[in-house]
C-alpha cells in the first residue's frame, strides 16, 4: 500500500476492482465502511461476481475476467476526453510533459521491437529524447506531438465506451456511469482509493492491471494524499516482509538485486544503477545504492567483505536467467534437474498451477523437506488418497522429512502489514509437542553444514565459512539479534557529511535510520528500509501508543512504517507546487517556508524547496511515470492482451496469444487450449472466502464446520444450459485436469456479451484439499495453466478455460 | 491510549467492587463475606495476557491471547482464548470470522508435533528424532552442493550458483525468520528461491 487501512476513512471514492476486500480483508474494509458513513465516500466494485463488497456498494459492474486493462484504459480516455485531469498535478508531478524517441510506436496490440521468436521486445525505443545537457527534453506546452501526454492520448484512443463492452462484456451506460464518478475525482479536494488484490495479480499481464489503475490515479492526483493512493490488499501477514527482507530469487533484501552473469564484477554492477537524475535539481535517491549495498554485504560477510575485495562481491550468486523463480524450479524438476527442495511454512502442492505437473516434479526429488505447524498436502503428496490425490505411492522415491514448527501464538517477531507497519508480537503459548521456532531449525542446519565444511571442506566453502553469526547462541538466535541486524549499526564512528565534528553514531551503536548508512564499510545494515526499527532507543517496531493527533489516521506512534516510519508514501505530493496542501482539509505536511512539516514523515529531504525538487524522489526524473520507458518487459503503457486461455481472440491482433512476452515453456504450452476451443468454452476464475484463510483454516474445526465442502458457482443460466441441479455435483475439468465439486447455482454471475459472443464464468473457491478437518476436495490449481506474469511470475489462476457437466453423486461410504 | 491497569486487573477488582457494594447496600452484613467467598473469580482473571497480530491477512489485527501459564517466565504456557485488542487503531477489538477461532487453529488436531521421515517408496511417516532429521538433511545439502555446485560459467565468470536445490520460503513467518532464511539460503548459494507473495 502507498497508505494504510486507517488512512482509508479519508477517502471519497473507493474503487474495488481486483479484490473482494469485503470478504478477503473484513476488518480493513470496516475503514471503507468508516468513510461511507462519516464523510459519503462511495463505493465502486467492478469484478466478474456480485462479491460480498459488491453487495454494500453505491455501484457494481461486471466484467470479464482478464479485461481490466481495456476498462482501465477506457476510463483514462473518458477522462481525458472530458477534461477530467488534475492539470497541475500532471503537468508538475508526472511526466506527461517529457519527450519520447521518435521510433516509439504502437500497432496490432504491439508496441514497436517485438520479436517473435524471442517473444521479447527490443526496447531500445521506448525511452526519452535526452538533450546535449544530458537532461530530457520537455515540452510543458504539451504541443510537441511526441509528449507523454499525446502519445498517451493516442494509445486509449481505442479503448472507446463500445470498445469496453465489446472485450470486457461490460454494458456501456454502467462504464460510463463509473467514469463519471471516477471524473468528480480530479478537482484537487476529492480524492479516491484503488483497492486491489489477487484479482489483479494473478494474471499473465497483472503488472500492467496495476499500473493501469496507478496511471489513473495519477492523472487524477491521487498519490501521495490522504485517501488516495494504490493499495495492495496483500494476502498472508507477512508477504511483505519476506518480499522486503528479498526472499526471491532475484532480490537482495530492501529492493536490491542479486547481480546476473553479465555482471561480473563490483564496478559493472554498479555502472548501471548509478541513477543520474534525468531532470535538474532532482534527488533521485537511489543514487544512494552503494551505501545499502555494502552495508548489506557488511551484515552478511563482516571483516571479510573489504573496500579491497569490493566487498566480497564474488560471493554472491550471479544468475544466469532473469531469475529461478518457484516455476521455474518445478519445470527444473520436471526434468530431474532439481534433487533437494524445501517448503518452509508454504504448501505448493495446491498453491501453484496445473498441479498434475506439481506432483510429476516432486515425484522427481530426492528430498523434500517440509516445515510447517500443521501438516500439510505438500507433505503428503506421494500418499495416495483415491480422487483427491490419486498417486502411485510405491513408484515415488521422494524421501521426505516433515518437521514441526510453532506458529504465530509461540513466537515473537515483527509482521509487516499491507500497509507496511512492523509490528512486533510476543509468544504467549507453549509450542506443541517437539514443534521447534523456525529460526532454530535453520540455524541448526546452517551450523550443521558449516561444520561439515569445517570438517571436510569442499567446493568453495568460503561464503559459508566467513558468513556473520556472531549470535549468544549460535544454534538458536533470538528474535532481537536477527532485528537489530536488519537495522543496522555503526561499525566505526559515523559522522555527519554536512558537518565532519559532529558524531552521528560510535562504533557498536544502533543506526537511527538509512541515511546514516555508510558506503565505506563503516556501517552494516541487512536490510536498508528497516532502518530505523530498532535504534538506541530501543524497538521501535514494539511502540504502542495509539493517539493521532488531529485524526487524520496516521498513529506515528504505533510500531514503526518503512521507509523512515512514513504512513503515505509520496507524501510530498500532498502538496502544491509551492508546498500547500492541495485540500487543507485533508492537510498532511506542507513547506512552511524553511522545512517540510505535518502529520506525517515528509518523503522528501526535510529542507528540499519546493518549487526545485519533484515529490517524486525514487525516480530519477523527480516526477512519476504514465510512461515507464524499458522498465517493464511488456509495453510502456499498458495494452490489452488475452489470457492465454480466453473465449475470444484479442481484437487488436487474433493471431496475439496472451501476453506476447511472458514466459511459456514448451511443456506447458501443450497445455494449453486454443482460443474459443469448444471442449473448454466457459472462462474460469479463482476466489477466497470469509470464511476461510487459503488452505489453513481447513485444519481448525470451527471454520471447517462454517464451510465445510468445495463447491463451484455457476450463473442460472449455465445451470439450465448444461442440466445442473443447484447442489447437485459437478465434474469440472480443463485441458490440464479435472475437479468434482457441489454446484452453486447464483444470480451472482451472470453470462455477459463479449465480441458478440455468449461468456460464461465459473466461480472456483480455493479452500479444500485431502489435509485437515474440512471435507475433502480440491483447489483451482488442478485446472488452471503454469504460466506467469510477464514482468513478475505471477501465475494466471484469475482467467482461464474450463468445462462443466452433472456428475454422479459421490457413493456414501 | 493504554492504561496501566490491565484488563485482568480491571476484571478482578470490578467484579469485587460489583459484589461488595450491591450486598452491603442491601445490608447483608454477615451474609456479605459469605456470598463473596464463593463468587468465582473471572476465568481470564488468573490469566497472562499476551499482545501479539492475526497470523492470516496482512490487515493484521491486534489480538490478545490469553493463557494458563506464562512463557515470559519460563512457565509452560496453554492458550485458552484469544479476541480482539481494543487498543489497536486498524481493527479496534473487532475480528473477523477466521480471526475469532484464532484458538483452534493453535489447538488444530492436525498441528504437528514430531518430526517424521517417509522413505522412498513407503505409503507412511514414522517418527524420527531431530537429529537424525537434521542431520540427514545437512549431510544431504553438503553432498548436493558439492556435487552440483557451479563456480564458474563457460566463459569463466565466477558464477557461485547453486541450482540443484531449492527453498520456498513462509508468508506467516516473522521478519526475523526471513532474515536468518535468507543468510542461509544465500550464502549457500542456492538460486532457486522464493516466497508465497508469487502467488
Amino acid at each position: 500500500m502507498t497508505n494504510s487501512w486507517t488512512d482509508i476513512k479519508n477517502t471519497d471514492l473507493v474503487v474495488v476492482m481486483g479484490g473482494n476486500a469485503a470478504e478477503a480483508h473484513p476488518c480493513g474494509f470496516k475503514w471503507v465502511t468508516e468513510a461511507k458513513a462519516k464523510r459519503g465516500a462511495k463505493l465502486i466494485v467492478v469484478d466478474p461476481r456480485y462479491t460480498r463488497t459488491a453487495s454494500v456498494s453505491d455501484f457494481y459492474a461486471p466484467i470479464r475476467p482478464g479485461s481490466d486493462i481495456a476498462f482501465l484504459m477506457g476510463v483514462i480516455r473518458w477522462c481525458m476526453e472530458n477534461d477530467k485531469v488534475q492539470w497541475e498535478y500532471v503537468l508538475n508531478y508526472t511526466n506527461a510533459a517529457f519527450l519520447v524517441k521518435d521510433e516509439f510506436g504502437w500497432s496490432d496490440g504491439l508496441f514497436t521491437g517485438y520479436d517473435e521468436e524471442k517473444r521479447d521486445y527490443d526496447k531500445a525505443s521506448w525511452d526519452y529524447k535526452i538533450g546535449e545537457d544530458g537532461y530530457v527534453l520537455t515540452d510543458p506546452t504539451l504541443q510537441d506531438p511526441r509528449c507523454v501526454w499525446n502519445l498517451l492520448r493516442d494509445h486509449v484512443d481505442v479503448y472507446t465506451p463500445e470498445m469496453v463492452e465489446r472485450v470486457c462484456g461490460t454494458p456501456q451506460d454502467k462504464f460510463l456511469t463509473i467514469c463519471q464518478m471516477i471524473g468528480e475525482c480530479s478537482t484537487p479536494t476529492k480524492t479516491m482509493t484503488s483497492m486491489y488484490a489477487l484479482g489483479w495479480t494473478q494474471h499473465s499481464k497483472g503488472a500492467q492491471n496495476i499500473r493501469g489503475m496507478a496511471m489513473l490515479q495519477l492523472i487524477l492526483g491521487n498519490i501521495g494524499v490522504r485517501g488516495g493512493g494504490m493499495n495492495a490488499l496483500r494476502g498472508h501477514s507477512n508477504i511483505q516482509g519476506l518480499t522486503d527482507i528479498g526472499l526471491m530469487s532475484n532480490l537482495i533484501p530492501g529492493y536490491l538485486n542479486i547481480p546476473t552473469e553479465k555482471e561480473a564484477d563490483w564496478q559493472t554492477y554498479l555502472s548501471t544503477r548509478s541513477f543520474k537524475p534525468l531532470r535538474p535539481n532532482q534527488m533521485s535517491y537511489w543514487q544512494n545504492y552503494p551505501k545499502f549495498m555494502v552495508s548489506f554485504m557488511k551484515a552478511m560477510w563482516g571483516d571479510t567483505a573489504t573496500a579491497e575485495n569490493d566487498w566480497a562481491y564474488h560471493y554472491l550468486p550471479k544468475l544466469d536467467v532473469p531469475a529461478y523463480d518457484a516455476m521455474r524450479m518445478f519445470e527444473l524438476m520436471t526434468h530431474g534437474k532439481v534433487n533437494l527442495y524445501f517448503c518452509q511454512g508454504f504448501n505448493p502442492l495446491l498453491s501453484f498451477p496445473n498441479r498434475g505437473k506439481m506432483t510429476e516434479a516432486f515425484s522427481k526429488l530426492k528430498m523434500l523437506v517440509i516445515m510447517d505447524p500443521l501438516t500439510t498436502e505438500t507433505s503428503h503428496f506421494w500418499q495416495n488418497h483415491g480422487i483427491y490425490n490419486d498417486v502411485d505411492t510405491a513408484a515415488i522415491q521422494t524421501e521426505v522429512l516433515e518437521l514441526p514448527t510453532t506458529c504465530f501464538a509461540e513466537d515473537e517477531g515483527a509482521l509487516v502489514n499491507s500497509g507496511r507497519w512492523l509490528q512486533w508480537h510476543w509468544a504467549g503459548a507453549t509450542p506443541p509437542g517437539q514443534a521447534k521456532h523456525d529460526t532454530w531449525i535453520m540455524a541448526q542446519i546452517w551450523t550443521r553444514v558449516r561444520k561439515l565444511y569445517q570438517d571436510e571442506g569442499g567446493v568453495f566453502p568460503d561464503p559459508i565459512l566467513n558468513l556473520t553469526w556472531d549470535y549468544a547462541d549460535p544454534g538458536n538466535p533470538m528474535p532481537d539479534e536477527l532485528a537489530k541486524e536488519m537495522n543496522g549499526k555503526a561499525l566505526a564512528t559515523v559522522y555527519d557529511p554536512a558537518d565532519p565534528t559532529k558524531v552521528l553514531a560510535e562504533a557498536g551503536q544502533q543506526l537511527a535510520g538509512f541515511a546514516q548508512y555508510r558506503d565505506d564499510g563503516s556501517t552494516m545494515g541487512g536490510c536498508w528500509i528497516y532502518a530505523g526499527s530498532w535504534t538506541e532507543k530501543g524497538n521501535m517496531m514494539a511502540r504502542r501508543d495509539n493517539s493521532d493527533p488531529d485524526e487524520t489516521g496516521a498513529y506515528l506512534n504505533w510500531a514503526f512504517a518503512w521507509p523512515a516510519n512514513r504512513r503515505i508514501l509520496y507524501n510530498r505530493a500532498s502538496c502544491d507546487v509551492q508546498g500547500k496542501p492541495w485540500d487543507p482539509s485533508r492537510k498532511l505536511i506542507e513547506w512552511t517556508g524553511e522545512k517540510w512539516e505535518g502529520y506525517d514523515v515528509p518523503d522528501i529531504a526535510p529542507t528540499a524547496k519546493p518549487t526545485e525538487v519533484g515529490p517524486f524522489i525514487m525516480n530519477p526524473e523527480g516526477v512519476s511515470r504514465l510512461f515507464s520507458r524499458g522498465m517493464m518487459r511488456d509495453g510502456p503503457f499498458p495494452t490489452h492482451m488475452e489470457p492465454f486461455e480466453a473465449p475470444i481472440a484479442n481484437v487488436f491482433n487474433p493471431r496475439m496469444r496472451g501476453n506476447p512476452v511472458a514466459r511459456v515453456f514448451e511443456s506447458d504450452a501443450e497445455t494449453f487450449a486454443a482460443v474459443g476451443d469448444p471442449d473448454f468454452p466457459f472462462v474460469a476464475t479463482s476466489y477466497r472466502l470469509t470464511e476461510h484463510f487459503h488452505y489453513w483454516t481447513k485444519h481448525n474445526p470451527v471454520n471447517a464446520a462454517l464451510q465445510p465442502e468445495f463447491f463451484v458457482e455457476i450463473s442460472e443460466e449455465l445451470a439450465a444450459e448444461r442440466g445442473i441441479e443447484r447442489g447437485g455435483r459437478v465434474r469440472v475439468w480443463s485441458k490440464r485436469g479435472q475437479v468434482w465439486a457441489k454446484a452453486v447455482v447464483t444470480k451472482r454471475i451472470r453470462p455477459m456479451t463479449c465480441d458478440g459472443k455468449i461468456v460464461h464464468v465459473v466461480g472456483i473457491p480455493l479452500h479444500w484439499g485431502f489435509m485437515g478437518a474440512a471435507r475433502n476436495g480440491f483447489g483451482p490449481n488442478s485446472l488452471s495453466p503454469a504460466v506467469g506474469d510477464a514482468n513478475v511470475e505471477t501465475p494466471e489462476f484469475k482467467a482461464f478455460m474450463v468445462n462443466i457437466e452433472p456428475a454422479a453423486e459421490e457413493p456414501v461410504a | 491510549m493504554n492504561i496501566d491497569l490491565s484488563r485482568r486487573g480491571f476484571l478482578r477488582l470490578a467484579g469485587a467492587g460489583v459484589a461488595a457494594t450491591s450486598l452491603g447496600a442491601m445490608g447483608f452484613g454477615g451474609a456479605e463475606a459469605a456470598e463473596q467467598a464463593h463468587v468465582r473469580a473471572f476465568k481470564l482473571a488468573t490469566t497472562t495476557e499476551t499482545r501479539n497480530t492475526c497470523p492470516y491477512c496482512s490487515v493484521a489485527c491486534g489480538i490478545i491471547m490469553y493463557s494458563k501459564g506464562d512463557v515470559k517466565a519460563g512457565e509452560t504456557a496453554e492458550l485458552i482464548h484469544i479476541e480482539g485488542d481494543a487498543d489497536h487503531p486498524t481493527n479496534r477489538g473487532t475480528l473477523c470470522p477466521k480471526g475469532a477461532a484464532l484458538k483452534d487453529f493453535v489447538h488444530a488436531p492436525t498441528r504437528l508435533t514430531t518430526p517424521r521421515y517417509r522413505a522412498a517408496g513407503a505409503s507412511e511417516f514414522q517418527e524420527i528424532t531431530w537429529e537424525e532429521a537434521l542431520d540427514k538433511i545437512a549431510r544431504a545439502l553438503k553432498d548436493d552442493r558439492d556435487a552440483n555446485f557451479i563456480q564458474a560459467n563457460e566463459a569463466g565468470v565466477p558464477v557461485n550458483r547453486w541450482t540443484t536445490t531449492g527453498f520456498l520460503a513462509a508468508s506467516a513467518t516473522t521478519n526475523e525468520t526471513a532474515w536468518l532464511t535468507y543468510k542461509t539460503v544465500r550464502s549457500m548459494g542456492i538460486v532457486g528461491f522464493d516466497n508465497q507473495a508469487r502467488v
